[in-house]
């Protein structure tokens, strides 16, 4: 196949297995069958598109434009290619996940959830794969719109008030900020929105007064990175089945958001113009509020998935972080942090939902000792938490080292001081959670027997068990990942404003 | 293309007169439909009747195209102008006469359902000779040259408008006082603008528009030459239903009968923006020193305030008519925002969105009409469910809902986007972030009835709503279609906005 038909192929394919879902609707067994075997598809075109990136191509897809100047096309670069790679890549896993979790269940519109699945993905593809802003702009809004249904799917009336908080959460910022930054872009760039190395805007001579605002518009418009103020959707997102959360709310959707700012900071801004702008300065103080504020208010929860939903919103700022250090270590960081995190995150709201399944319990304080009854899924949870607070020879290692890396590169020493203050209370309200489910304290009673006969279905624990093994594999394979992503950022300076010796 | 082949195909009388048969074909047909003898037999005509001067329009259109220079000039009775009166359609008015008639067409083809519904098969006939009336107005002013006829021609449409809306009556009583108000208000408009012409037939001696416009610069700031422009700005601004001048057009919209109100929707307040456009532009000149100052004092202003003010009214109506009819004021202040930059950029933003807005607006009415159909009551409690019992009528309307929010690859986008580019050209950034702020409004309300729809249970399940008939699904899913065409390639479109803006403005506005 040509690079062109691959694309259009990642774009597409999630769309046709939408309608083979809807069509299989009435067979439960052929429905995830199809499922499965588009996922796999999916995965596979995503990689052969990914090889054809690694040896330097740069695939594209010219739609054509609606009025000149704003173009409907995909271009595909490392960035891009690493974020589809995760998200198709987490799909096949999760799509094992959720057969086991939805029947374990016995959730209601499986079919509507599954189709909605799957436009998702095409939402998130269509993200990876964007040449422009404006293509971005309209697979972000897929993306919101898809998984809105995925979030009420309960039905009930919280389902219903979390799903209206997320819904106009995201539109709004998106109409709101980000419509208008990417308008503004268009006009400032002669009617230009192309995503091109080095920064779109990098010659435009932008006064530091509107680059700031536009920055500020950017970032604060890209509500799906979830920095604060705009972060509150992510926790009423919770409501969700578990394996929405999982892969849309730790994976697909969230970080569709942060490389959407990584890719305005590397593609729009460029680390020259990003340097010039005053008000980055304030959008790292920000991210470091995030990271720490979510991170305090994460220990204060009790109940599993919204601790986990505090500890995403820290976590994203990462990237924002890496994204507005701009430099070269920064960056990389920021990347890096978009694999580790998916991988490391989505096998601790696997967990989450196995244990929901077994027993019905949703309480961090209700679950002391129950690691006696389901080890697995405990010892996989443990893992993912301690690749989440960064130890090695976990994944979620390298992203904060670089980072750290680059913050000192860019002199903002004392982010390092906030990272390594992150990573402390990341093990407060991390690891309890495991210890004490492994090793209870004297005098806690046991959990008689599963709310559920038999206990978590096999594939909601093996799958956990295979992300989190997948950690382990992702810090011995740091180096190919981070050559790869280096195109991406070639013109990206390591030092910005030192004279070096 | 398909316009070059059309003036290929056409007889020679045709292309000789398609100006004038415009709105002389409806005008004609329309006492002879009072007296058919069968009101399906006048439905069947009113289709033909439009359709023929859809094809006029088209026609017209490939000429203005095709001629250098963009302008037919017809002078009726070979009387040539200034003493005569003169058809003029340059790129603006074919334009509009396009949406007109198009709309018209479309209107007519699924009236016959709506009519058996509210009206009566025996009143059919003479309701759409009221319809054709108003038709044959609307096309009239768009393609005069002439100051007073399109007075004339404001009137024929708007004494038919009144009789179409009183109609609802059998419906919904409180049509009544909705019409009589609507006469009131529209009387005093028509009045203010005979006045206006009158103030500078008294300042130049002529009435033909062309004529007026090169007299002008001459007089320089002479006094009733302000006094007739301040006078016809306010009756046309009251026709267009420019805010605050549009108290009329809610009651109007939400208590005439259903097919009425689309037909108004996408075009009544069309052509009254073109008219003055055609004032403000081609007759007054943009650089005379008091138009300036209304532009940016007055004009802006008014389109703001009627973007956020009557954005919010939408977002608090129980009754779906109702909704819309505030959002259109909205969007009319959309149009007149980007009008009054006066840029290039900014008419044909302008420009764009007049066409869209017909397309949303005209299918958005048209997908209440269908529902209307089957059970009186448009209330959002009404449509509950609605996703369910009638899909295809209802994902129509989410199109046009979508598009009337400025979704990307929907048309509403690309004509905001439009607005948005004048707008900070002009660096007016503050007035992107009003834009940005009502089309979030639009989420709101939009966002309401199509929860409502497709996620409530319905209120009554026993009297469940049908689809649509196929006869209004056609002409329902070509506009929901063309919102979606028109947002992936809006090449046609903008074409039509920019040598619209380009006849308005003058080419040099563009280099």
């Amino acid at each position: 196949m040509t690079p062109e038909m691959l694309i259009a192929a990642a774009i597409c394919l999630p769309v046709i297995i939408a309608a083979g879902i809807a069509a299989a609707g009435k067979f439960p067994n052929l429905r995830e069958g199809v499922t499965l075997i588009g996922a796999f598809a999916l995965f596979a075109v995503v990689v052969q598109l990914t090889l054809l990136v690694a040896g330097g191509a740069r695939p594209e897809l010219y739609i054509g434009e609606a009025i000149p100047g704003l173009a409907f096309a995909f271009k595909l670069e490392p960035l891009g290619a690493l974020f589809a790679v995760v998200a198709s890549g987490l799909w096949i896993v999760n799509s094992f996940y959720s057969i086991g979790y939805m029947r374990g269940n016995r959730e209601r519109n499986q079919t509507r959830f599954y189709i909605c699945f799957a436009l998702a993905l095409c939402g998130a593809m269509g993200v990876a794969m964007s040449g422009n802003l404006f293509t971005l702009f309209v697979f972000y809004e897929v993306l919101t719109l898809s998984t809105y249904p995925l979030v009420a799917h309960k039905g009930d009336a919280a389902a219903q008030r979390g799903a209206r908080i997320y819904l106009l959460t995201l539109l709004g910022t998106s109409i709101g900020l980000l419509l208008t930054a990417i308008m503004w872009t268009w006009m400032l760039a002669g009617q230009n929105l192309d995503f091109v190395d080095g920064g779109l805007l990098a010659n435009a001579n932008l006064s530091p007064l509107v680059s700031s605002a536009l920055l500020l518009l950017f970032v604060f418009g890209v509500g799906k990175a979830a920095l604060m103020p705009f972060h509150f959707w992510l926790p009423n997102a919770m409501v969700a089945p578990t394996p929405v959360s999982a892969l849309l709310h730790a994976v697909a959707v969230v970080k569709a958001g942060v490389f959407a700012v990584m890719k305005i900071s590397v593609y729009i801004f460029g680390d020259e113009l990003l340097h010039a702008t005053p008000s980055r300065e304030f959008l790292i103080g920000a991210a470091c509020f995030t990271i720490v504020l979510a991170s305090l208010i994460a220990m204060t929860k009790d109940n599993l998935k919204a601790r986990l939903a505090y500890s995403t919103i820290a976590q994203l700022a990462y990237v924002t972080l890496g994204a507005m250090l701009a430099d070269h270590a920064g960056v990389v960081g920021g990347s890096l942090q978009i694999a580790a995190h998916a991988v490391g995150k989505m096998t601790l709201f696997m967990c989450a939902g196995a244990i929901y399944v077994a027993t019905g319990l949703t309480n961090i304080s209700d679950m002391k000792g129950l690691g006696r009854k389901m080890p697995l899924v405990f010892i996989a949870f443990f893992i993912a938490s301690l690749s989440i607070i960064g130890i090695p020879p976990l994944a979620g290692d390298w992203p904060k080292y670089e980072l750290m890396q680059g913050a000192i590169d860019d002199q903002h020493d004392w982010v390092v001081i906030i990272l390594i203050l992150s990573s402390l209370i990341n093990i407060a309200y991390l690891l309890p959670i495991p210890i004490l489910g492994l090793m209870p304290p004297p005098g806690t009673k046991p959990l008689k027997e599963f709310k559920r006969p038999g206990g978590a279905p096999a594939l909601t624990v093996a799958a956990p068990l295979f992300t989190a093994a997948l950690c382990f594999v992702l810090f011995f394979m740091i180096d190919p990942v981070s050559d790869f992503l280096e195109p991406a950022f070639a013109t990206i300076e390591y030092f910005h404003g030192v004279d070096l010796p | 293309m398909i316009l070059e082949t059309l003036l290929v195909t056409a007889p020679d009388w045709a292309v000789r007169h398609s100006t004038v048969l415009i709105p002389i074909v409806p005008l004609v047909v329309a006492p002879v439909l009072a007296m058919s003898p069968s009101g399906r037999l006048a439905w069947l005509v009113s289709i033909a009747t439009t359709a023929a001067s859809l094809y006029f329009a088209l026609l017209t259109l490939a000429i203005v195209q095709s001629t250098t220079g963009g302008v037919i000039s017809y002078h009726i009775g070979n009387w040539a102008p200034p003493i005569g009166i003169e058809f003029r359609v340059d790129s603006l008015n074919a334009m509009i006469l396009l949406i007109v008639t198009l709309m018209g067409f479309l209107a007519s083809i699924f009236s016959w359902p709506t009519i058996v519904a509210e009206i009566s098969k025996e009143k059919a006939g003479l309701f759409l000779c009221a319809f054709l009336l108003c038709f044959a107005g609307l096309c009239g002013v768009a393609t005069t040259g002439d100051a007073f006829n399109l007075f004339v021609f404001l009137e024929i449409s708007s004494l038919s408008t009144y009789v179409l809306v009183a109609m609802g009556a059998g419906r919904d009583r409180r049509a009544l006082p909705a019409a009589f108000d609507y006469l009131i208000m529209g009387t005093l408009g028509a009045s203010f603008y005979v006045v206006g012409v009158g103030f500078l037939y008294a300042a130049t001696g002529t009435l033909n528009m062309a004529d007026i416009a090169a007299q002008l610069p001459a007089l320089g700031a002479n006094r009733s030459v302000q006094v007739g422009f301040a006078f016809i700005i306010v009756g046309l601004g009251l026709k267009a239903a420019m805010w605050p001048l549009h108290q009329w057009l809610p009651n109007a919209y939400a208590y005439s009968p259903s097919f009425v109100t689309m037909f108004l929707a996408a075009t009544a307040t069309k052509v009254a923006l073109y008219a003055l456009i055609r004032w403000m532009f081609t007759i007054f000149q943009p650089e005379f020193a008091f138009e300036q100052a209304l532009f940016t004092w007055v004009l802006a202003p008014l389109g703001m305030a009627a973007m956020v003010i009557c954005s919010f009214q939408a977002v608090f109506q129980t009754d779906i008519r109702r909704m819309l009819a505030y959002s259109s004021v909205a969007q009319v202040g959309y149009m007149i925002l980007g009008i009054s930059l006066g840029t290039a950029a900014g008419v044909s933003a302008g420009l764009l969105h007049l066409f869209n807005h017909a397309l949303m607006k005209g299918a958005l009415f048209m997908a209440v009409a269908g529902i209307c159909l089957n059970v009186q009551g448009t209330t959002l409690r009404d449509f509950a469910g609605l996703g369910r019992s009638a899909p295809f009528t209802m994902t129509a309307f989410a199109i046009a809902g979508l598009s009337l929010i400025g979704v990307p690859l929907t048309a509403g986008f690309i004509s905001k986007l439009q607005l948005g580019y004048a707008l900070f050209e002009q660096g007016w950034w503050w007035a992107v972030l009003l834009v940005v702020f009502s089309s979030f409004l639009a989420v709101f309300y939009v966002g309401r009835v199509l929860q409502a729809v497709f996620f409530q249970p319905p209120a009554n399940p026993s009297k469940l709503r049908k689809e649509a008939p196929l006869l209004l699904l056609v002409p329902l899913w070509t506009l929901a279609l063309a919102n979606l065409y028109f947002g992936i390639d809006a090449s046609f479109p903008a074409g039509l906005a920019r040598d619209g803006a380009v006849a308005a403005l003058g080419l040099e506005a563009f280099q």
